[in-house]
């Protein structure tokens, strides 16, 4: 193992080194105090590192050799959809008339941008056979936020005050019930049954006339698909209720089935999975929501019209939600997404579907031998596996997650979804080749195998790692938040 | 299908199908009812080439008119600044931009580093103890503020003056709805917030009183005073604050804020038509278990070597699921980047260098446009933007300015009906004498 530390920037830091380059001051200079009220200039200056350009290439290169990404490994996350991030993509959105315009110039200047929101826009909404998309939404839980404020707004418009509850199902995504509470609703959790869907009867038991609506993942978190979805729809529709897709497993279904069809009202898309706008370490993504006709009038604004050939915003909205973000969506990530789908034309992206489908199910297969398959059917994108009977040996699956380390890959989703217990949520997507998910299964088996002739090894690991298994009851113990100069090192 | 994102061969797949004990695709797709399953082609655009495809959008891009080529005065939130080169270099390494939320901290630890100084420059520069590690943008950033201020106090009732950003204040009037918060505007009188009226506003049912520093007309508030007042009866005071004005501008932490949110863009973000940018959260120690969205804390290894990892999570969606102190999951992590070596860049000198040109550009724009006979509408102070009266509609102006490569200042009549023919004009450190004088000259013609 080649421990070593990274020192913080701050760490580097030499009073009077410089890194930055700004032209000499050109106009007169008054003095400073006079252009603020008394007290209002900092008496010193923020602790900012004091460093020079190598040094802090040296430093960020040094820290991004301390991180994986797709382009390092494998990296089969499921539920987030790591796939290939094209570069094309990075240098279409970094053109000049793309990066370096400003929201609020006059529409007239920016028509190109907004040709390209447009038809971005129009794309989506024959992917996913709804009635008209808002590219306003930063992530899939700001979506499912805007998304279930326009349920909320639709009910209120007809009068219908008592709709104060959204249904989740228990396999559902944490942000979920989260923005179901930041909508003002309150969560009701429906159950899955044995063969992982969601269970009919405890949905009829649930629902009622004070369902605001029902949330679903289809293909659900379990990589399986909702084959009831016809019942499910009719059962919310016919108590007054909407239906909410969250369109994070859209990967799996692109023109095979769209949510337009299944019978769902309103759709959030994460462009930062399904259509290759990076993950960047967090974020940004870009969560696009689509409606259905009866929801347009609430969509937020203001909203992008067509005008014979000329686009523009439009304000006179009065049934909208209002804004859910300055200005109008991260359009960086939406330009890249774009790109995408002209990359791909409709042919790409069904085959798109079809080899991250066929891709799961091989791995699930070859897998199945060696750990528990909870759910014995095909599964769409993705497929979850229990260390149920590793962990009766005594490891358990965060184990094998840190043992996987050890082979160059970043592990599996862990403990989600809620209801299988010793989850692993393997999601291999269509980017990666046959030879790279052969090799991941041989290292899996072999894990399998170490659980039961060596376990510390899965036990103990990671062993090949820069850093060791880090104490996380501590960090939140004692937090440590910031970096704090260590006074009695000061000369 | 052949594609260059796609490697499964026709051998690949027979391989597989036979391994999965399928003879065909569909089968795959058999628990899709056939009701809902999709027949025929998705009628969008066919696939172009890349070399094809480069050309179109190339094409489309140079239909906007952008701050490279043109010069801008336009800032109302964001702005044209300095881009240190290395910015671009870093954040387009890809172990940074293709990897997600760093869960698996042992082969996470650039990101998580990274992030650790990100919240550490925040706390910096607000003067507060604790920052996060980023939030979608400043917008949705102060809705959040309002929303903690509302749990924490247990009060309905938000304060927000009306020389905050109008986008903001859009924002967080949708996020108020959903929670029950009803949102009290402070009128501004003379591009600064009303202290006399936000006196009479106030009473024990505040949550927070919420303001920006500089304002949205670029103006700094009287942060001592409005703390005294929102203090008195113990509700937050909230502060969105532009974080490079705070290289020279004394801290909201330094005037007792509670909490301070903005916006990070002006650190090496691209203007980017708004988005994506970086909103930054910032509170006091008190609050710490409060914050929404992630955490990056200090803590060591098995062998007692220093590491960083992902903390306090049980305030998170992932754990608290309907209790979370927010839905927030997917950030602005690559943003947060760029913004932290752009501040690195800047270091302590370079950002007390930066915020000084800003204001001392603004303030010779400002009297070189009085010295021509504009009127200059406010006396307070003012950082890198002001406002300026003039006698035709600020679209028309920006049309003529246009013509002559300028990108004109924002309008203000678009949120405020009293200041049509109102423009609020941004000069950064981008801007040289040369610029600044064109902008006087060619208003003057116009005028
Ligand atoms: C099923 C599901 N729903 C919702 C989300 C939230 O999306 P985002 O992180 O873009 O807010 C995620 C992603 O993490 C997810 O996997």
């Amino acid at each position: 193992m080649h421990k070593k530390d990274q020192p913080l920037i701050f760490e580097l830091s030499k009073k009077g080194r410089t890194g930055y380059s700004l032209t000499e001051l050109d106009v007169p200079e008054v003095d400073l105090s006079t252009l603020a009220p008394e007290g209002f200039i900092r008496s010193s200056a923020p602790e900012l590192p004091e460093v020079a350009e190598l040094d802090i290439m040296r430093h960020y290169t040094a820290l991004s050799k301390r991180n994986h990404g797709v382009d390092s490994g494998f990296y089969p996350l499921g539920s987030c959809t790591m796939k290939y991030n094209p570069k094309v993509n990075e240098a279409v959105a970094r053109y000049a008339g793309f990066a370096h315009i400003h929201p609020l110039q006059e529409a007239s200047s920016v028509q190109g941008a907004l040709e390209l929101m447009y038809d971005l826009q129009e794309h989506l909404v024959e992917i996913t056979g709804m009635d008209e998309v808002t590219l306003q939404p930063a992530a899939g839980a700001h979506g499912e936020w805007t998304g279930l404020m326009m349920i909320r707004a639709f009910h209120e418009a007809n009068g219908d005050l008592n709709r104060t509850k959204v249904i989740v199902p228990d396999s559902a995504h944490g942000t979920n019930p989260a923005s179901a509470t930041v909508a003002g609703f309150e969560t009701i959790t429906v159950k899955s049954n044995e063969d992982g869907l969601v269970d009919l009867d405890d949905l009829k038991r649930v629902v009622g006339d004070d369902t605001a609506a029902l949330m679903l993942t289809n293909p659900n978190t379990l990589g399986l698909f909702e084959e009831n979805i016809l019942e499910m729809a009719a059962i919310i529709h016919g108590a007054g209720g909407k239906l909410y897709y969250d369109g994070a497993n859209l990967n799996a279904v692109l023109s095979k089935a769209r949510p337009g069809d299944m019978g769902f009202d309103v759709v959030h898309l994460n462009l930062h999975k399904t259509f290759t706008g990076p993950h960047g370490g967090g974020g940004p993504g870009s969560g696009p929501v689509g409606v259905k006709a009866d929801l347009i009038p609430f969509l937020p604004k203001p909203v992008l019209v067509k005008n014979g050939d000329q686009f523009e915003f439009e304000y006179n909205r009065p049934q909208s939600i209002g804004r859910v973000k300055p200005y109008y969506g991260n359009f960086g990530i939406n330009v890249r997404a774009y790109t995408y789908i002209r990359s791909m034309g409709p042919d790409g992206l069904k085959a798109v579907s079809e080899n991250a489908v066929i891709n799961a199910n091989y791995m699930m297969r070859r897998l199945a031998p060696h750990f528990d398959l909870p759910f014995d059917r095909h599964c769409k994108h993705e497929f979850v596996l229990s260390g149920k009977r590793q962990k009766k040996l005594g490891v358990r699956t965060l184990d094998i997650a840190k043992r996987l380390l050890d082979f160059g890959y970043h592990p599996p989703t862990i403990y989600f979804p809620l209801n299988v217990e010793e989850c692993m949520m393997i999601e291999p997507t269509e980017t990666e080749s046959k030879e790279t998910l052969d090799s991941f299964i041989e290292a899996m088996i072999q894990i399998a195998k170490e659980v039961e002739e060596t376990p510390e090894v899965v036990q103990e690991a990671p062993h090949t790692t820069i850093i060791g298994r880090l104490d996380e009851t501590k960090a939140a113990r004692q937090p440590i938040l910031r970096y704090q100069k260590k006074e009695a090192v000061e000369v | 299908m052949n594609h260059r994102y796609l490697p499964m061969t026709e051998q690949d797949q027979k391989e597989m199908l036979q391994a999965i004990g399928v003879q065909a695709v569909d089968e795959l797709f058999s628990d899709i009812p056939e009701k809902v399953r999709f027949q025929g082609e998705l009628a969008i655009k066919p696939a172009k080439s890349e070399s094809a495809l480069t050309r179109e959008l190339m094409q489309l891009a140079a239909k906007n008119a952008d701050t490279k080529q043109y010069i801008s005065f336009l800032g109302a939130g964001v702005y044209d600044h300095y881009m240190p080169t290395i910015v671009d270099h870093v954040i387009s390494r890809s172990e940074f931009y293709t990897a997600y939320t760093p869960y698996q901290p042992e082969i996470s630890q650039g990101e998580l580093q990274a992030i650790f100084e990100f919240q550490t420059m925040i706390c910096e520069l607000t003067g507060m103890d604790v920052a996060n590690s980023s939030m979608y943008d400043g917008g949705t950033s102060f809705a959040e503020a309002a929303m903690l201020a509302a749990g924490q106090t247990r009060r309905k009732k938000v304060l927000v003056s009306e020389a905050v950003h109008p986008e903001s204040r859009a924002v967080l009037e949708t996020y108020a709805a959903g929670q029950h918060i009803e949102v009290v505007t402070v009128p501004q009188t003379n591009g600064i917030t009303d202290l006399t009226v936000l006196k009479g506003l106030l009473s024990d049912d505040v949550a927070a009183v919420m303001v920006q520093y500089p304002n949205f007309f670029g103006q700094i508030e009287r942060l001592d005073e409005i703390e005294a007042l929102a203090h008195d009866v113990k509700s937050m005071f909230v502060v969105s604050s532009n974080p490079l004005a705070l290289g020279a501008l004394t801290p909201p932490g330094d005037f007792g804020a509670d909490i301070v949110v903005g916006d990070a863009q002006p650190f090496g973000i691209p203007q980017g038509y708004g988005g994506p940018h970086c909103g930054y959260f910032a509170v006091t120690k008190k609050l710490m278990r409060k914050v929404p969205g992630r955490l990056v804390g200090e803590t060591t290894d098995d062998e007692g070597q220093r590491g960083y990892v992902l903390t306090l999570q049980a305030r998170e969606q992932h754990i608290r699921r309907d209790k979370a102190t927010s839905n927030i999951c997917s950030n602005q992590a690559l943003n947060a980047l760029a913004a932290s070596v752009a501040m690195t860049a800047l270091g302590k000198k370079g950002i007390t260098e930066i915020a000084r040109q800003n204001f001392q550009k603004a303030h010779y724009a400002k009297q070189q446009l009085k010295a021509a006979g504009f009127e200059v509408i406010q006396h307070g102070y003012t950082f890198n933007e002001f406002v300026i009266k003039l006698n035709k509609p600020i679209k028309e102006m920006n049309e003529l300015l246009l013509e002559q490569g300028i990108i004109g200042g924002y309008d203000l009549g678009r949120d405020y009906e009293e200041l049509s023919q109102h423009m609020l004009i941004a000069v950064t450190e981008q801007r040289t004498k040369e610029d600044i004088d064109t902008l006087v000259k060619e208003l003057s013609e116009h005028a």
